[in-house]
């Protein structure tokens, strides 16, 4: 069986996505000269959804850690830029350093959490989320229960203080994508997977398991540091209830489930479903919610790889290169080219 | 003299923590699933207990006598409906099926309820207590809440160990494979695992109702105090969820003694500090395993 196989990973169809990819975020930066606030504001909103869509699915469909409380890393993103302003610093800059600063609390966060497992991980993670929101609530000085408000980005006029706004959830979201992709395209993305698919095997195969595990957790912590410090300039104000609420779980896990857990692409499209829902349902709120936990049950019952799964079972596409395909294997057996198509073990799941 | 009023306040409270943690331990013990939506289940239990009591004019306990078989039949359906079918494809699917059932109780709730608060009312139970001296009472209605979750823990302990049925569950907790080869319906145990956790949630659902007043959005916080207890207790052991029960109560209590605003975070912060320091849990299991 040697010769006739090729592992591919860049194809022809990847390698035009990514050009067309680049092209469309440039376009996207030209946005605020073309449109108003009110876009460039429901943009924002819909680039943190992106966001926060790649960093659960990084952690729970390539790292097999589901967490019901990222919202504690998008709330202290949010608080961390309050804080930082406070003290004087620039908006947008304390935008870069409370997503650093999510990604350094992960660190100690992780050394309790990854006691658990599984499920147990999942809720311990939901406690980790309500003492911080607890701990805000309890802090006068950052407003207590009834939240704060941001001021320090008055300096700017509104439509540039938007334009910037926006620029800054561009650059984020376009960063923090190829990040992801680099990281689960490395080394440390197979062990993931491995660690995903076999924690005891991975360990016993000499996958450093706590290493590889601690990493995508603050890597999906600063992501979401960032969702949460971008949510916070764009709306200018904050609620301990609503920035550390379970709903931005609610949405991540929509978003990754319709999308389709464990493959590149598909958070993004979930993302792209979500934003067009809350566009149309967003004034009757706990219907919608309903309505969204109702098909999170569904699609895991009968969509379990999501819908971009399912388009890449039945017509073997994938437009990010994360996974690898094997060309040739079955001419090889029956003399017959083979149309490239992804060998379900070998690719991204 | 108060702070011996919050100890047994706490303890007391503990009981409750250990009704809503039987359940979500024993589909855990036997399915090795975490259930997210029990503590929105238990919550629907309460109010489908107000529901009846106040459509049928009976009192809280007699309602129970309908809700209960109801709660049951949720149980067995969401097993065998759901969570059944999520357990194929492993631990993930069910985890997530179950937190979406969360999100949509939640919001059903929400959406029929409104946001408003609602209390089940004990009759003349919810203000009696035994008065030990002019500061120290002990309330009646804690003391009979303590006195249920000692039985069920007790019951459940008895049934898994004596019962046919009960050593089927545990045969199939430890190996389904196996236990299907010696002529145990794995799926019909599974299901029936699960009506006993519901059921139990519901029981939890109206004490807890009749203790504070409730709306629905308290579903999370019972699901992460039943969770703390059994961590904190020690996974796999029921007696232990108890003891876990009793000491996240006591933290809440005394941490509310020393500031109102510090009750529920003390509690997380135990949780916490015990998974630093004792992530087995205070006890390991050695009883009957579940």
């Amino acid at each position: 069986m040697s010769g006739g196989v090729r592992v591919v990973r860049w194809t022809r169809l990847s390698a035009a996505f990514a050009v067309g990819t680049g092209g469309l975020l440039i376009a996207l930066a030209f946005v605020p000269y073309a449109f108003g606030p009110g876009t460039t504001e429901k943009l924002t909103e819909l680039f943190v959804l992106i966001i926060l869509a790649a960093m659960w699915n990084a952690l729970a469909g390539y790292g097999g850690l589901v967490s019901v409380g990222q919202q504690a890393f998008i709330g202290i993103g949010a608080y961390a830029v309050i804080v930082l302003t406070d003290h004087g610093l620039n908006g947008y800059l304390a935008v870069a350093l409370a997503a650093l600063f999510a990604g350094l609390v992960s660190l100690p966060t992780s050394l309790l959490v990854f006691r658990l497992r599984g499920g147990q991980f999942a809720i311990g993670m939901w406690v980790v989320a309500e003492v911080f929101r607890l701990l805000v609530t309890n802090d006068s000085g950052l407003g207590g229960g009834t939240g704060r408000s941001l001021s320090a980005l008055n300096v700017y006029a509104p439509a540039d203080r938007q334009a910037y706004t926006y620029w800054v959830a561009l650059a984020a979201m376009a960063l923090l994508i190829i990040a992801g992709f680099v990281l689960l395209r490395s080394r440390l993305g197979a062990s993931l997977q491995a660690i995903r698919d076999d924690e005891r095997a991975a360990q016993s195969l000499g996958v450093p398991v706590m290493r590889a595990k601690r990493i995508l957790f603050a890597f999906a912590a600063v992501g979401c540091g960032a969702a949460g410090a971008i949510t916070m300039v764009n709306t200018l104000s904050v609620t301990p209830d609503s920035i550390f609420g379970v709903q931005w779980t609610a949405y991540m896990i929509f978003m990754v489930l319709l999308g389709g857990l464990g493959t590149f692409e598909g958070p993004v499209l979930g993302a792209l479903v979500l934003f067009g829902i809350q566009q149309e349902f967003s004034d009757s709120a706990s219907w919608y919610l309903v309505g969204l936990g109702a098909v999170a049950i569904a699609v895991t019952l009968v969509l379990p790889r999501g819908l971009w799964g399912a388009l890449v079972d039945r017509f073997g596409i994938r437009l990010v290169p994360v996974g690898y395909t094997l060309r040739g294997l079955l001419a090889h057996t029956a003399g017959q080219p083979e149309p490239e198509r992804p060998v379900p073990h070998m690719t991204t799941t | 003299m108060t702070w011996v009023n919050a100890v047994i306040e706490g303890i007391l409270l503990g009981g409750l923590y250990a009704l809503f943690a039987c359940g979500l331990s024993l589909m855990f013990g036997v399915m090795r699933i975490i259930n997210l939506a029990h503590g929105d289940l238990a919550l629907l239990g309460t109010f489908m207990i107000m529901v009846v009591s106040q459509h049928l004019g009976l009192s809280p306990f007699a309602a129970l006598v309908i809700v209960l078989p109801g709660a049951a039949a949720v149980g067995y359906a969401l097993q065998m409906g759901i969570l059944q079918r999520g357990m194929r494809g492993g631990e993930l699917a069910p985890l997530l099926a179950t937190f979406g059932l969360s999100v949509v109780i939640g919001n059903l709730l929400l959406e029929i309820f409104s946001a408003d608060t609602h209390s089940l009312s004990a009759g003349a139970l919810t203000t009696a207590s035994w008065q030990i001296s002019s500061q120290l009472s002990i309330p009646a209605l804690g003391v009979l809440i303590f006195a249920v979750a000692v039985l069920v823990l007790g019951g459940l302990q008895l049934f898994l160990s004596r019962t046919s049925l009960g050593r089927a569950m545990r045969a199939t907790a430890d190996d389904p494979g196996t236990a299907e080869l010696v002529g145990i319906n794995s799926r019909r145990v599974y299901a029936t695992a699960s009506a006993i956790a519901i059921a139990s949630a519901a029981l939890a659902g109206m004490f807890f109702g009749m203790r504070s007043s409730f709306d629905p959005t308290l579903g999370p916080a019972q699901l992460i105090f039943a969770f703390e207890a059994v961590v904190i207790g020690g996974l796999g052991s029921l007696w232990g969820t108890l003891v876990g029960g009793i000491i996240l109560g006591v933290a809440q209590t005394v941490g509310a003694q020393i500031d109102p605003a510090w009750s529920i975070l003390s509690g997380h912060i135990l949780f916490l500090a015990v998974l630093a320091f004792r992530s087995g849990g205070i006890f390991t299991a050695r009883e009957v395993r579940v």
